[in-house]
């Protein structure tokens, strides 16, 4: 979960309890990673989904981060084909997904070879026997039988014939061999929920309202889970079992939250609180397209979603609506915010509130669709042409995409300029318990629009003095008639002027008009002392890992290091310069080479020698071992 | 479907110079938009709707400066792109009336897309493609409707492009209201015009300008005034295809799939094609598009008319379908659904 801005640290989380060899041993931890690995066809996905809600009513934090491919479904059995998910759960605060898993099960050859170096050494591989045969091992690409040739020797492994075991359990079953086989999965949850002390009640009763049309299935499934539990349980197959107590949370009611589903449900709540419409045009692009998926089901909050024929009809339409006076919003990735360039520009020219969701995953070009990186932060801030600024902030985690969305809508709206919401492929679809906000305490954002009374006074370009916003204008209104467009203005009356000095002016009214954002953004906030050797500042989703960092270094007496976190990047918060002033080095963790690095030497020249970057661009989020050594070095 | 509009009775509610904005027209002299321009404004002053209810919503081009002259609400965007604004817009504000000004670049070139979904869309508002064959505001290079062999400061040895049909594209796109004006023709543009907006859906009309620097006389021989009467046939619904000076009347038969020409004796209709705008099958829209100079008279007026839900309409029904069905949404009920767990 993401605790608010200056929690304490928590205590270094306790590492996994060794497994003893022989008699099944009660073992206690303090945190686990499990990693579920299969063919896209085997619904490992559910099944992650599935030990995550019952973790989540057990009371445990968590994370969980899917791995899956672009392709729908590759051949069966193959290394493309492979599906993944990984979980983090603790009896104390959870931050990351985990760096390496404890346990991997692995349905197939192929779920093995792609994930092994995922599992920590001397962690447990669960692995599908029956999966292991002359046609699995070639598909995957393996010249001998892992579990036979001693590569293997450095984890401990359990063969486990799932398939077989799943099938039999089946037996008295109305349903076809290979419908009894597909069963396997929860088979094989069964097994990790016995592992872990799992209750079984959550995923039973959600397979009978899944299934509820069709009986035999409900009692298929079933069965397969209670036996893959009573299989782990009668045949003491694992060495040890897990007891992990649940988590010390806040009180209050909580949820399971992904990224993209929470920046949805933002959406949709700033949209109430502005008492407005919320149109959203978008154009289906991994891995963005859940958000629009997501407000097309809540018809019966007047939401508009409108599929575009393109990613510039679908900005176009956004602005179209917001000049209607709608909450315009539109959603994309890295390849359909570059096409959405010169439209976005249009927005910043006609000074029009519009919200732009960036999705990033990793470039150039389509690069690897679903996975993620932090790479569009300069193209968001530079990539248009003339001098064209708007805000940018970034959700930190799953959750915070919840807040950071309202605050892109009121930020918009407050101030009559475009917003993009940087989120990544790692947020869109990691999940995290989110304590639910009291509805009372999110902000009203109802907007100020002109009306027929101000006909005689009302200029298009007459600014609010304190914001330099301009007035929101809509057709319909009498007497306010006027026009706007791509073209530059004169000053207060919106005429179209080629006159040099009012161009001048314009460009700099612009500027200014989204620096004095930054007198409506919160100030940046330290985590542990606020000045000192070390700072790691991050932005964007690697806040969970520079936390879990940050926390084991201080943990293990190497500190004291702080944390800081940027939500807002342009413009950066008043008291950004007061911070990192306070610090010797500041380390700045950035899945990209070196952006935020970037605009921070140019921002600050005067302590640029104390800015150190880390930089990785491999599609994945940081390890938090990653992090921690790049700490240690510069300590 | 055609909407009832309330039409200024005796005492007009307004007059065109209610509609001029004041903003120094920069078209060149002689340029066909000036008619099209006075055009609009004379017909908006016919009817009752309240001048803060219009929008004009444009790309780029010369016939894109259009909002800036108009004393309505208006909105220049970017090249191509207006149908996408005008989409927005539609969709969140039933009760404007919203017009697209777009060019033969600007909506068949770069925008083309959008054009092509905004007619199969249905969204209910009118589109004026401006169609002078040549890029003007760029200063003369072949367009999409530019004829082959064309040429132009882009094309100097003759374009090698094929043009492009606007109303072909607007029929394969089933646009329910589908019309050919001209701009030297005002009293035909007017009522071209009226029928757009009395016309609940998309409305693409065609209108034959004159550039009169880059291409001027591009359009004149088939409008020409003294080729018109032979080169150009008005529709009328439910009557022949009769054109010709009046020694010389002539119609359209169709042979097999294939229209010819034939003498018209003012009385006969039999065998002869009648004009229906009615028919919700494109095939007779289309075929009249396929009557080009010079081996035909060009048709001018409505090519089609016909009714179907607009995407604005069914966008709204839907959401209050929905609404009326799971009830209108609390944020307490969407954050707090099914999946909550408590932590005491």
């Amino acid at each position: 979960m993401t605790p608010p801005a200056n929690n304490p640290p928590t205590p270094a989380n306790t590492p996994h309890s060794p497994v003893e060899s022989g008699r099944v041993k009660k073992g206690r931890t303090a945190l686990a990673t499990v990693r579920f690995a299969g063919d896209s066809g085997d619904g490992m996905q559910l099944t992650g989904d599935q030990f995550t809600d019952t973790t989540a009513v057990m009371g445990n934090d968590f994370a969980t981060i899917p791995d899956f491919p672009a392709e729908i479904r590759a051949p069966a059995g193959t290394l493309p084909g492979v599906s993944s998910f990984q979980l983090q759960f603790s009896d104390g605060l959870v931050f990351t997904p985990g760096d390496r898993a404890d346990v991997l099960i692995a349905m197939n050859p192929a779920a093995l070879k792609v994930n092994l170096h995922h599992v920590k050494k001397g962690g447990l591989l669960i692995l599908n026997e029956n999966a292991f045969d002359k046609d699995g091992l070639e598909k995957a690409a393996y010249a001998a039988n892992p579990i036979d040739d001693g590569s293997l020797r450095d984890w401990q492994t359990i063969k486990v014939p799932l398939s077989d075991l799943t099938t039999n359990a089946l037996k008295e079953h109305p349903l076809r061999a290979s419908e009894k086989e597909r069963c396997k999965n929860f088979f094989a949850l069964g097994l990790m929920f016995w592992l872990y002390d799992r209750k079984l009640d959550h995923t039973i009763e959600w397979i009978t309202q899944k299934f509820s049309k069709k009986p035999e299935f409900v009692n298929a499934n079933i069965a397969a889970l209670k036996a893959g539990y009573n299989h782990a349980d009668i045949t003491e197959l694992m060495p040890t079992r897990f007891e992990i107590f649940p988590s010390k949370l806040e009180s209050g009611t909580y949820r399971k939250i992904t990224g993209n589903e929470a920046t949805a449900l933002g959406l949709i709540a700033a949209a109430v609180r502005a008492e407005k419409t919320l149109f959203y045009g978008s154009y289906p692009i991994t891995p963005a397209s859940g958000i629009l998926e997501g407000l097309s089901k809540h018809k019966e909050f007047g939401v508009k979603t409108f599929q575009a024929e393109d990613e510039i009809a679908a900005i176009g339409s956004a602005i179209g609506a917001s000049f209607g006076g709608a909450l315009g919003v539109t959603g994309t990735s890295g390849p359909g915010l570059c096409l959405k360039s010169e439209a976005l520009n249009l927005a910043v020219i006609t000074e029009l509130p519009l919200v732009v969701i960036n999705v990033q995953r990793t470039g150039p070009s389509t690069g690897m669709p679903t996975k993620t990186e932090q790479t569009d932060l300069l193209q968001v801030l530079f990539g248009r042409n003339g001098e064209s600024p708007l805000c940018v902030v970034a959700p930190r985690s799953p959750a915070d995409s919840f807040d950071m969305a309202v605050e892109a809508c009121r930020l918009a709206m407050s101030h009559m300029t475009p917003v993009v919401f940087l989120s990544d492929g790692y947020l869109a679809n990691s999940a995290e318990p989110w304590k639910l906000p009291d509805i009372d305490d999110l902000p009203s954002l109802r907007a100020a629009h002109p009306t027929a009374s101000d006909a005689g006074t009302f200029k298009p370009y007459q600014r609010d003095p304190r914001t330099l916003a301009r007035p929101w204008a809509l057709p319909g209104t009498p007497g306010l008639e006027h026009r706007i467009g791509g073209l530059e203005k004169q000053n207060i009356s919106g005429s179209v002027s080629y006159d040099p000095d009012n161009h001048e002016k314009m460009v700099l009214i612009r500027a200014d008009k989204v620096a004095r954002v930054a007198q409506d953004i919160p100030p940046l906030g330290v985590r542990g002392p606020s000045q000192g050797k070390v700072l790691v500042l991050g932005w964007g989703s690697t806040f969970g890992t520079i936390h879990a960092a940050v926390d084991e270094v201080n943990a293990a007496g190497q500190g004291p290091v702080a944390q800081a976190h940027l939500s807002y990047l342009n413009p950066f918060p008043t008291n950004t310069g007061e911070v990192l002033k306070n610090f010797e080095r500041i380390l700045i963790p950035e899945l990209n080479l070196g952006q935020l690095l970037m605009l921070l030497r140019n921002r600050f020249p005067e302590i640029a020698t104390r800015f150190v970057g880390l930089n990785r661009v491999r599609g994945i989020p940081f390890f938090v071992s990653e992090v921690r050594q790049a700490i240690e070095e510069i300590l | 479907m055609e909407i009832d509009l309330p039409v200024s009775a005796s005492r007009p509610k307004y007059t065109k110079n209610d509609f001029v904005s004041g903003a120094e027209v920069r078209w060149c002299p002689g340029c066909g938009d000036y008619s099209i321009l006075g055009t609009v404004q004379q017909t908006l002053a016919k009817f009752e709707i309240p001048r803060e209810n219009y929008v004009f919503v444009s790309g780029i081009g010369c016939s894109s400066r259009f909002p800036y002259y108009m004393n309505t609400y208006g909105f220049h965007t970017i090249h191509g792109r207006a149908p996408t604004v005008a989409t927005g817009l539609r969709c969140v504000n039933k009760d404007l009336s919203i017009w697209v000004i777009t060019g033969d670049g600007d909506g068949l070139s770069i925008g083309g897309n959008h054009i092509l979904h905004a007619m199969r869309r249905n969204l209910n508002f009118n589109i004026l493609l401006v169609n002078n064959q040549i890029y003007g505001l760029t200063k003369g290079q072949y367009s999409p409707t530019s004829p082959a062999g064309k040429v132009t400061k882009s094309s100097p040895y003759g374009s090698i492009e094929h043009p492009i049909n606007p109303l072909c594209l607007a029929i394969a796109s089933e646009a329910t209201f589908i019309a050919r004006t001209l701009d030297t023709d005002p009293r035909h543009m007017g009522a071209m015009f009226e029928r757009a907006m009395r016309h609940k859906g998309v409305s693409f009309i065609e209108i034959y300008q004159n550039c009169i620097i880059f291409n001027d006389k591009a359009h004149a021989p088939v409008t020409g005034r003294d080729t018109r009467e032979d080169r150009m046939v008005y529709l009328e619904h439910g009557k022949p295809l009769v054109f010709g000076r009046p020694d010389n009347k002539r119609a359209i038969r169709l042979n097999g799939l294939h229209p010819e020409i034939v003498p018209f004796d003012g009385k006969t209709t039999q065998n002869l094609l009648i004009h229906d705008e009615t028919d919700p099958r494109p095939n007779h829209a289309y075929l009249l598009t396929q009557l080009v100079y010079p081996d035909f008279p060009v048709p001018f007026g409505v090519f089609r008319c016909v009714e179907k839900p607009t995407y604005d309409d069914l966008m709204n029904n839907q959401i209050a379908e929905i609404t009326k069905k799971k009830g209108p949404g609390t944020l307490k009920t969407l954050l707090y659904d099914n999946s909550t767990w408590t932590v005491p």
